[in-house]
């Protein structure tokens, strides 16, 4: 039998980056506030400190601050005929876990997107017709603008403090900055990081041949700095262990450095850890959610949470599995090409050319997660689609962000695994090595998508959820253009040697090696209840008082990495909830 | 953790007492390790830097019991390598079954267990063994993997783990180790000049 605690004005599932930001802005409304995260607590001290957070094998290898299988997975297949396999072991993707999220252990690189990629079909169907859409792609508009966004991703980089140059003020263009970005309002809160010797030639390389490198966008602090909830931020000392470790420095953003003891000292806020929602409760007529049920780990008892407003606030995956397992939404059918909940699931298309330089000393170890230069030059609006035979971009970059030696050290092609030419390998070039990366977009198919496994099941009794996915030519074709991009850039910097890496023809999606964590859609956003999820505000269609952040809102993947967009689409998602749907809550489209 | 990894640092490796392995599977261990980093050319081998005992205490460990992995069945060992482990073993199972099955192998091809094999065979069955000619069933198809995994581990990682003697793979590569801050040494095209420090604050 479950228990029942008393009913709170919202709860929020998970305190990652959009549940902390949510809690802060709702709780200035004064509403009464519980937020459940199913993983522990974690702050800075002691679970971030030097020297303890320092160790590779720990949380680079082990992945101590990810999330346990055991505890939570989903299964995957790479077409609609195979039986999908548990994802037993974390490879691809690694989600976070505990109070913090993937906020905790992000590299920090922190983009907007492209204007044209918030209205990418209409953009492609206007620029270069419709047909030149592929048979199965599923690309859609997400139902809102850049122009719209513009003072959101504002506020979200001035609140986490990002670190840059702006390429484009007010449409005026500036000078060492990216020149084909969207207009910003104004200047990043923070001058750019400093950058290693990889990426100096990187940027002397890329101006050399005509092209335009700019330093990346980094939630790595360059100065002192105090956001507008009072969290303090110090500058990165470049300690080479950012992704995969919460930071030793209160340098990186994250819930932690920017949110989280602010909210603490709310009094009308409240948090729970170790409390998994295992499903949101639907009213009788469906129009609405009475709340959560949660699995209390403490009590080792079911719980019921009632609750006027449901903020879904994990991450992209877990949004899309309990939306699956409440019945928000109908499940996506690829035959029928009906329902919308799981629909569009995308994934990041990378490739990149290593180099080695015998005589140059990287020093890799002493780098930060978002130190580096890149070139928008090949992005999304550079790129004359029906001319090339694909719809996608890329940025392309170069920024070492860390010497961890277990993790991989880049050796020439033909050095052997193991034995003493391993070992010679290693001697003679770690930290004589640099790449170049293309980091880009993934289109939606309609076959790649979220649904519940027939099979597997969690440690609560509930069904897996099950990724559908594979690459596509469309997507490949992207890659091996970037290929064609850069391999003379990197000739052209006169290595020793290099070798590239991109998916070529045929290629199979492989779940074992680490690709990236930007796991996108299943929850898309739109302009129409039959064709997405949630309507332009993150609110669902069928149940106004539920509103799901997050990356599982992209229809398809933007070219960029996604907390950016993320972040804007919280602060967007909690000034329409403030101003237009508290006084009068109702469908706001 | 820090004491018993100090302990350990003072006895010799043949005098190890391992774990988890048995006698015949650390001896396979010891063996196999010093020819996937050999002790010849520069730098140190997985003995000079303890990797067995690092191996040892994994298995005996969170690692070797699978204890974050998902486990539930049912279980296809045959699934395409793409969709990932599918096996129904621990890592520590898989150590034991592939010791077995790789020794079974050994003295069938090369009439004598891997340990007693000269250097040059052991690296002809090793190459055999990683380009998966050696027939060790679907269960145990990532030993290979694991061990090659295992023993760089064990090379590369924080001594109090049991491995890394010496911080010596940290100097002979020139990683710094947890010094926590390199500020100034960021674009300076030079050598950084400082040795490792480990975790518990040592010098190399």
């Amino acid at each position: 039998m479950a228990r029942t605690d008393p009913k709170k004005d919202v709860v929020i599932i998970g305190l990652g980056w959009t549940g902390s930001i949510l809690g802060m802005e709702l709780a200035q409304e004064g509403l009464e506030i519980l937020a459940l995260e199913r993983g522990p607590d974690r702050e800075t001290v002691p679970d971030f400190q030097y020297p303890n957070v320092i160790d590779e094998l720990k949380y680079g290898i082990r992945l101590g601050f990810m999330q346990k299988p055991r505890n939570s997975t989903l299964t995957v297949r790479r077409s609609l005929t195979e039986t999908a396999q548990p994802y037993r072991r974390l490879g691809s993707f690694l989600p976070g876990d505990g109070v913090g999220g993937a906020g905790i252990h992000w590299n920090g690189q922190t983009w907007r997107p492209m204007a044209e990629e918030f209205r990418l079909k209409s953009y492609v169907e206007e620029s270069f017709g419709a047909d030149i859409i592929p048979e199965g792609m599923t690309i859609q508009d997400w139902g809102v603008s850049y122009d719209e966004l513009e003072p959101y991703f504002d506020r979200f980089e001035y609140m986490a403090g990002i670190a840059g140059k702006a390429g484009n003020l007010n449409g005026e263009i500036q000078p060492g900055g990216n020149p084909f970005e969207a207009p910003r309002s104004r200047d990043y809160p923070m001058p750019p990081m400093k950058q290693g010797v990889d990426a100096q030639m990187f940027e002397q390389a890329a101006r050399a041949m005509g092209l335009h490198p700019f330093p990346r966008p980094a939630a790595n602090a360059t100065q002192a700095y105090t956001n507008e909830y009072g969290m303090q931020l110090g500058p990165c000392n470049y300690c080479g262990f950012c992704e995969r470790y919460g930071c030793a420095n209160y340098s990186k953003s994250s819930p932690q450095t920017c949110v989280l003891d602010a909210l603490k000292r709310m009094p009308n806020f409240s948090y729970k850890v170790n409390s998994e929602v295992l499903k949101i409760e639907l009213a009788e007529d469906r129009a609405t959610a009475t709340g959560v049920t949660y699995f209390d780990e403490a009590a080792q008892e079911e719980v019921f949470q009632p609750a006027d407003l449901v903020i879904v606030a994990a991450y992209s995956l877990h949004n899309v599995h309990l939306m699956l397992l409440s019945g928000i939404g109908d499940p996506w059918d690829p035959v029928t090409q009906t329902g919308t909940t799981g629909k569009n699931y995308a994934y990041q298309m990378n490739g990149g050319t290593s180099m080695f330089f015998r005589d140059v000393e990287f020093n890799p170890f002493a780098a930060a997660g978002s130190n580096g230069v890149s070139i928008d030059d090949y992005a999304i609006n550079q790129i004359d689609f029906a001319r090339e035979g694909f719809i996608g971009g890329s940025y392309i970059t170069a920024g070492i962000s860390n010497g961890q030696p277990i993790r991989g050290i880049s050796l020439p092609a033909g050095t052997p695994s193991w034995g003493a030419g391993w070992k010679q390998g290693i001697g003679d070039w770690y930290g004589h090595s640099m790449s170049i990366g293309s980091h880009g977009s993934n289109m939606a198919y309609r076959d790649c998508y979220l649904d519940l496994d027939p099979t597997y099941t969690d440690r609560h009794g509930r069904p897996l959820m099950r990724m559908t996915f594979n690459w596509k030519d469309n997507d490949i074709r992207m890659t091996q253009f970037m290929r064609s991009k850069i391999e003379p850039i990197a000739e052209a910097m006169q290595p020793d040697s290099w070798r590239s890496s991109y998916k070529s023809e045929g290629a199979q999606y492989d779940v074992r090696p680490y690709q990236t964590t930007h796991n996108v859609g299943g929850a898309i956003m739109g302009e129409d209840r039959e064709t997405s999820s949630l309507n332009r505000y993150l609110q669902t269609w069928g149940q106004h008082n539920v509103f799901v952040m997050g990356a599982s809102a992209f229809p398809q993947n933007i070219q960029y990495n996604p907390t950016g967009a993320v972040g804007a689409l919280a602060y967007w998602a909690a000034d329409a909830i403030r101003r237009d749907y508290l006084p009068n809550p109702r469908p706001l489209v | 953790m820090h004491a018993r990894a100090q302990a350990a640092r003072e006895v010799p490796l043949d005098q190890y007492q391992p774990e988890y392995l048995t006698a015949a599977e650390y001896a396979f261990i010891m063996a196999a390790t010093d020819r996937i980093i050999p002790e010849d050319g520069e730098g140190p081998g997985a003995l000079e830097t303890r990797v067995p005992v690092f191996i040892d205490r994994q298995l005996a460990g969170d690692f070797g019991t699978a204890a974050d992995l998902y486990m539930e069945g049912p279980f296809t060992p045959t699934a395409d390598p793409f969709l990932g482990t599918q096996t129904p073993l621990t890592p520590a199972e898989i150590y034991r079954g592939g010791i077995a099955a790789f020794d079974a192998w050994c003295a069938q091809t090369h009439n004598a267990s891997f340990a007693d094999l000269d250097a040059e065979t052991q690296d002809a069955a090793i190459t055999a063994l990683s380009e998966g000619d050696v027939p060790l069933g679907p269960e145990l198809r990532e030993f290979w993997s694991l061990l090659l995994q295992n023993t760089r581990e064990g090379y590369f990682s924080d001594p109090q783990y049991g491995g890394n003697a010496g911080m010596a793979s940290w100097v002979y590569i020139g990683f710094p180790g947890a010094r926590g801050s390199f500020f100034e040494w960021v674009g300076r095209p030079e050598a950084y000049p400082l040795g490792p420090v480990n975790i518990a604050g040592e010098r190399a």
